[in-house]
């Protein structure tokens, strides 16, 4: 099940490349179609999935690939996948957002042959990501997930485009690289790529120490949350990426990042974690301090919300320093509501631009009078964000704060601080976007009457609202994968 | 009739929100079309008279148990190892008066709404979220858990903000809201801060086991005066008290309904409730309750002084409810828990009328501004004579209701700090002789001209010409250059009436109904703690036994006498300056001119709010700091990075050609060296 949820895309992509020119206008509804079949899997898999906490991963598949013994080598490489409740969140949130991604891309005029074909070819990139339970096979989809989202941003973005695309290529690729020696390091000491092996073992006698190679392989993880000061990459690639780029960038590729360091930092280093957590701990809160700051500053509305994805992010590693069952539930779960709500924030911004093609908040007012239908999602998007309770964000945020106070009291009080900023910038926005009195200059924007368009924002508010008022039906999932890491810390 | 089914309780708060969630499907979806609009009104009146009707028995209920809390069981909510929240409600005493004071105030104000907002475009959308004020008020009663509460509270934020920038095309109305939500969440920090104390010292968020645990002395006394005044923060920015009062004048923006219910009856008082509700907390702290006791000293006489000065009525009685807040934070912080609730209970209803009736006023002139009314009271008199009951009662004057909850505060005031008492016994001159200012502005003398009729819908509709607002840099439409320019706006009006005639007359029926029942209780609501205690006796059994309270059941007849006197004085002098020898308040406001400025500029709250913190300290201090490290330091740093790298060679140039086939090889030569790697490290290890 899990590899058709994998190589569903890839297969659609590879029709989409063959897709007769002449018909090209229909190949969008062929990426819909089989986007739409990997969504559905993936909640067959997550209404599949067995919720006790004890219950492990589950539909594993798994056979050697390469066996370099033969040869007389010393590894081998293996297929191995399988979800847990710390990536079938992430999986849904993948098959989920890239869905969405490709409706809100139905007006692609550029080259839709190729472009379709590259955002399925990133889905399973990033699906193989949080499926891989062998370091080895994560480190090959977590490279492959670059090509596409290179082209992507360099051929159909905005602005700066090769700029940013070669920033955030050059940016991951230097993490990757590191993190690619510390694989290796790792595998010189326990001989093996595998992550149940990996996660069990008590790793000793390394022939680096142990918190080097746990930093190398962090590195990548931490270019991908991202985290300061390794951020600046963020800013420019979300802004000037297409938008439905930048909601999978900011929805999915970010949670990259998360998700390895909680799957291979600190379930395979619980010492080193320990160790660092304080350390985790101050980056968290000058992540989301800092970048918030930063937000409030900012006139272009992509590049606002980018920001604030670097102050969000600062929540995800705020709950890892925890290392306890509270912190790391908020941390899971703050990674799955961001997605979900940013991913409606990039929605909301692309669907204004594309009838303004501007983003200079500083050019807008009053547009709710021409469009309340945007209006009121953006301004339910906005809510979410800044963590109005009955919406998803709170709750992660709560638990976070929650998870880590008893820990590191000044960064979660700057924590909470950061917060009321996200308050301030939020509302600052959608009042100067949004209020105020109407321009003549956009007397003659539309509002969204495309079903392609309002379907992906309606599902994504009712997706944020049930997490908010109801969180148990993904947070019991979640703790499904919190728990081993709970175990492996104590 | 002796209990209440917990069903009943829970339909209290699901009825409304039910009521919201309907009105606001049957707008998105289109089933609700123009005309068909006053259905919303209905269905509002509707639920929330049955939310009344179960809030009444519900009382009866507590009543019968003696205002003992009502058992219900928790649910489980969220549960998971080393974390639990159980959703539950509770009934006692303090809840059941909130209950009724909240459900009544609010279906008066719904009714009267039918009236005021007769013909707006957002009649519809005004009603969803009025419902959903009320529920989610009335969920933040209902709580038997602090986070549950702090859920509601958030949400009667969000409604607050809704409403007071209903009329969001007005850019002061946009800016009112924002600066009202976030002033409020800067208390919520402290808020959100005594929520992470308690849960991690005592595991728990049931608010009956952290009084259980405060009275037994379970928690360290720095932790519970820092959780204490944690929660203070976090009521201090809701009831709009001292540093964060700055937003409650600016609400105003809303339309009068709104700021009869939430601004002043009900969302506000929610600060009161949340300490009168951790009272058996803040009462085994003396460092909590001192600070609560200053800072609604300090608010009460600041705001009145505020208040004096002020030409339009509806910001007067905005600070007059920050002062009024103030005094209930007062009986607070001196141990007197019944009086301050008392208080409440009292102010909602003359509070409420008060403000129905400046907005029956503005109907009447299409103005706020006292010195474009006068004479009203002929053509008024309804609107009249209940606002003069409400403002006697506001200024203390007996047998008005006001009279008796603010003399049991000053009682208390007085045997716990002789300062604290004379700070709130000046403030009861002040508050007579503002509210006679008010009077005899409004209704004496002749009228003078009020305002031309403005929609507040189709005012500010017509798009701003594409020059005008391209020149407009962001930073000029700050909050504060908006508020300026909207007043500018205010003036020009004002100089235009001149053209217009206009004809004040009585509002409507639907309009007078409510002021005429409000007035009722603005006299006669003190009867419920007159000699039997009955009321008192309902709300201290809220507590838990143990909890130090201060209730005087002895009269003290030299300080109600005395401050009989003050209220008449005020009056008095009211009187004089602004009937009997007109012209003479120019000569005060001569006389007592640095006062006067410092008055009318707020004690230089907004400017120090807004101008030196937000704008200065925040914006262009550190977040420019931020900014510019971000785009010189980290950023630069990065592309330098890259520079030195592409200059070094010339092949990286080449690579980022931007052609397909090239990425293409570099990729592959990348697998494939990965490739070779491997192999390498295979043959060796």
């Amino acid at each position: 099940m899990l590899s058709a949820i994998l190589f569903l895309p890839l297969a659609g992509a590879v029709v989409c490349a063959l897709w007769p020119r002449e018909h090209e206008q229909y190949v969008r509804w062929w990426a819909a179609l089989v986007s739409l079949a990997a969504f559905i899997i993936s909640v067959v898999a997550f209404a599949m999935f067995d919720r006790t906490q004890s219950a492990g991963f589950q539909f594993m598949e798994h056979f050697t690939w390469i066996d370099a013994r033969e040869i007389g080598g010393a590894f081998t490489l293996q297929y191995k996948i399988g979800i847990d409740g710390l990536s079938i969140p992430m999986v849904l949130l993948t098959t989920g957002l890239t869905l969405l991604s490709v409706l809100i891309s139905f007006g692609v005029g550029l080259r839709p042959k190729e472009y379709f074909a590259w955002m399925l070819v990133l889905e399973t990139g990033v699906l193989g990501v949080f499926l891989s339970l062998d370091f080895l096979l994560f480190f090959l989809f977590w490279e492959v997930e670059l090509v596409p989202m290179y082209l992507l941003i360099s051929i159909w973005g905005t602005g700066r485009k090769e700029y940013a695309a070669l920033k955030f290529v050059l940016f991951t690729v230097a993490g990757s690289s590191l993190m690619l020696v510390g694989i290796f390091l790792l595998h010189y000491s326990t001989n093996t790529f595998d992550f149940e092996q990996l996660s069990g073992a008590n790793i000793q006698n390394t022939i680096v120490p142990i918190n080097l190679i746990f930093w190398l392989i962090l590195a990548a993880f931490f270019v991908k949350l991202p985290v300061f000061p390794l951020h600046t990459w963020l800013p420019d690639a979300h802004t000037n990426a297409p938008t439905a780029v930048s909601v999978l960038l900011a929805g999915v590729l970010l949670k990259m990042g998360g998700y390895g360091i909680l799957r291979w930092g600190v379930s395979v280093f619980p010492q080193a974690a320990k160790n660092f957590a304080l350390i985790f701990a101050i980056l968290a809160a000058i992540n989301i301090i800092y970048g918030a700051f930063v937000v409030l500053r900012q006139q272009d509305l992509k590049r606002l919300i980018a920001y604030s994805s670097v102050s969000h992010m600062g929540y995800v590693l705020l709950g890892v320093s925890a290392l306890k069952q509270v912190g790391l539930t908020g941390a899971s779960l703050q990674m799955f509501t961001h997605g979900m709500i940013t991913g409606l924030l990039f929605i909301m911004v692309g669907l204004i631009y594309e009838r303004t093609h501007t983003r200079d908040i500083g050019q807008m007012s009053g547009l709710m009078r021409k469009m309340p239908v945007i209006g009121v999602a953006f301004y339910i998007a906005g809510f979410a964000s800044l963590g109005l309770p009955a919406m998803a964000g709170f709750v992660a945020e709560l638990l976070v704060f929650l998870g880590t106070f008893d820990k590191f009291v000044p960064m979660t009080i700057l924590g909470v601080v950061g917060v009321l900023l996200s308050a301030g910038y939020i509302l600052w926005m959608l009042q100067r976007v949004l209020w105020g009195p109407p321009m003549e200059r956009w007397e003659g924007l539309r509002d969204t009457r495309n079903w392609w368009e309002i379907g992906p924002v309606v599902g994504l508010i009712v997706a944020i609202i049930s997490v908010g008022v109801y969180p148990l039906w993904i947070v019991d999932v979640v703790q499904n994968g919190v728990q081993p890491i709970v175990h492996r810390l104590a | 009739m002796d209990t209440f089914p917990e069903a009943l309780a829970w339909a209290i708060f699901l009825l409304p929100v039910g009521c919201s969630l309907l009105i606001t499907l049957a707008l998105a979806t289109g089933l609700l079309r123009r005309g068909q609009l006053r259905l919303a009104g209905y269905l509002t009146i509707l639920v929330i008279f049955v939310a009344f009707l179960l809030s009444l028995w519900a009382l009866k209920a507590v009543d019968h148990n003696s205002g003992h809390a009502l058992s219900y069981t928790s649910h489980q909510w969220l549960q998971f190892p080393g974390f639990s929240f159980t959703l539950g409600l509770r009934v006692d005493g303090l809840t059941a008066v909130m209950l009724v004071v909240v459900t009544s105030v609010s279906l008066l104000v719904q009714v009267y709404s039918q009236g005021y907002m007769e013909g707006d475009p957002g009649y519809g959308r005004y009603y969803a979220y009025m419902s959903l004020f009320t529920a989610s008020m009335l969920g933040l009663v209902l709580s038997d858990s602090i986070l549950f509460l702090f859920v509601n509270w958030e949400l009667v934020g969000l409604c607050s903000f809704l409403l007071i920038g209903f009329w969001f095309h007005k850019p002061s109305a946009a800016a009112a809201a924002k600066k009202a939500f976030i002033t409020t969440r800067v208390g919520d920090v402290g808020f959100m801060i005594a929520i992470l104390i308690i849960w991690t010292h005592t595991g728990t968020f049931d608010i009956a086991q952290i009084h259980h645990a405060a009275v037994a002395g379970g928690i360290g006394s720095t932790t519970l005066t820092l959780f204490a005044l944690g929660v203070f923060a976090g009521a201090a920015g809701k009831s709009a008290q001292v540093p964060l009062h700055i937003w409650l004048p600016d609400a105003m923006e809303g339309p009068t309904p709104v700021s009869a219910l939430i601004h002043a009856a009900t969302m506000v008082a929610a600060g009161v409730y949340l300490v009168a509700r951790f009272f058996p907390v803040f009462a085994a702290s003396s460092g909590a309750l001192h600070t609560v006791a200053w800072i609604g000293a300090i608010t009460a006489i600041i705001a009145a002084t505020m208040g004096v000065v002020n030409p339009d009525i509806k910001k007067v009685l905005a600070y007059s409810t920050i002062s009024q807040l103030g005094y209930m934070m007062l009986g607070l912080g001196s141990g007197a828990y019944v009086a301050a609730i008392f208080h409440l209970m009292n102010h909602a209803f003359f509070k409420a009328l008060l403000f129905l009736g400046s907005g029956s006023v503005n109907k009447a002139t299409n103005t706020f501004d006292m010195r474009q009314m006068g004479g009203l009271r002929r053509v008024m008199p309804i609107t009249f004579w209940t606002f003069v009951i409400a403002s006697l009662s506001l200024a203390g004057v007996p047998p008005f209701s006001g009279f008796y909850s603010k003399d049991d505060i000053l009682h208390a005031a007085w045997n716990d700090n002789k300062i604290l008492f004379a700070l709130g016994f000046i403030v009861v001159f002040l508050t007579a002789f503002y509210m006679a200012r008010v009077i005899f502005l409004t209704f004496f003398g002749e009228f003078r001209g009020g305002a031309p009729h403005h929609d507040h819908w189709t005012e500010g509709w017509t798009a701003i010409p594409v020059a005008a607002s391209e020149g407009q840099n962001v930073h000029d439409s700050s909050a504060v250059a908006a508020v300026l320019r909207a007043e500018e706006a205010h003036e020009l009006e004002g100089d235009a009436h001149g053209e217009h005639e206009v004809h004040p007359h009585e509002s409507p029926t639907v309009m007078l109904i409510p002021l005429v029942v409000l007035a009722v209780p603005a006299v006669i609501s003190w009867l419920v703690n007159y000699h039997t205690h009955w009321f008192g006796d309902l709300l201290k059994n809220a507590l838990p036994v143990g909890t130090p309270e201060r209730t005087d059941e002895v009269v003290n007849w030299g300080l109600a006498i005395a401050s009989i006197a003050m209220a008449l004085a005020g009056i008095f002098v009211g009187y004089v300056i602004y009937q009997a020898r007109r012209g003479l308040d120019v000569t005060m406001g001569r006389l007592l001119r640095p006062l006067y400025v410092l008055f009318m500029n707020k004690w230089y709250g907004d400017v120090i709010g807004e101008e030196i913190i937000a704008r200065g300290l925040v914006y262009r201090g550190v977040a420019f700091a931020s900014e510019t490290f971000d785009t010189y330091v980290i950023d630069g740093v990065a592309n330098g990075l890259g520079m030195v790298t592409n200059r070094g060679g010339a092949v990286l140039r080449r690579a980022a050609s931007g052609e397909f086939q090239a990425y293409g090889f570099i990729f592959s030569a990348g697998v494939a060296i990965i490739a070779v790697v491997l192999v390498v490290i295979a043959r060796t290890s």
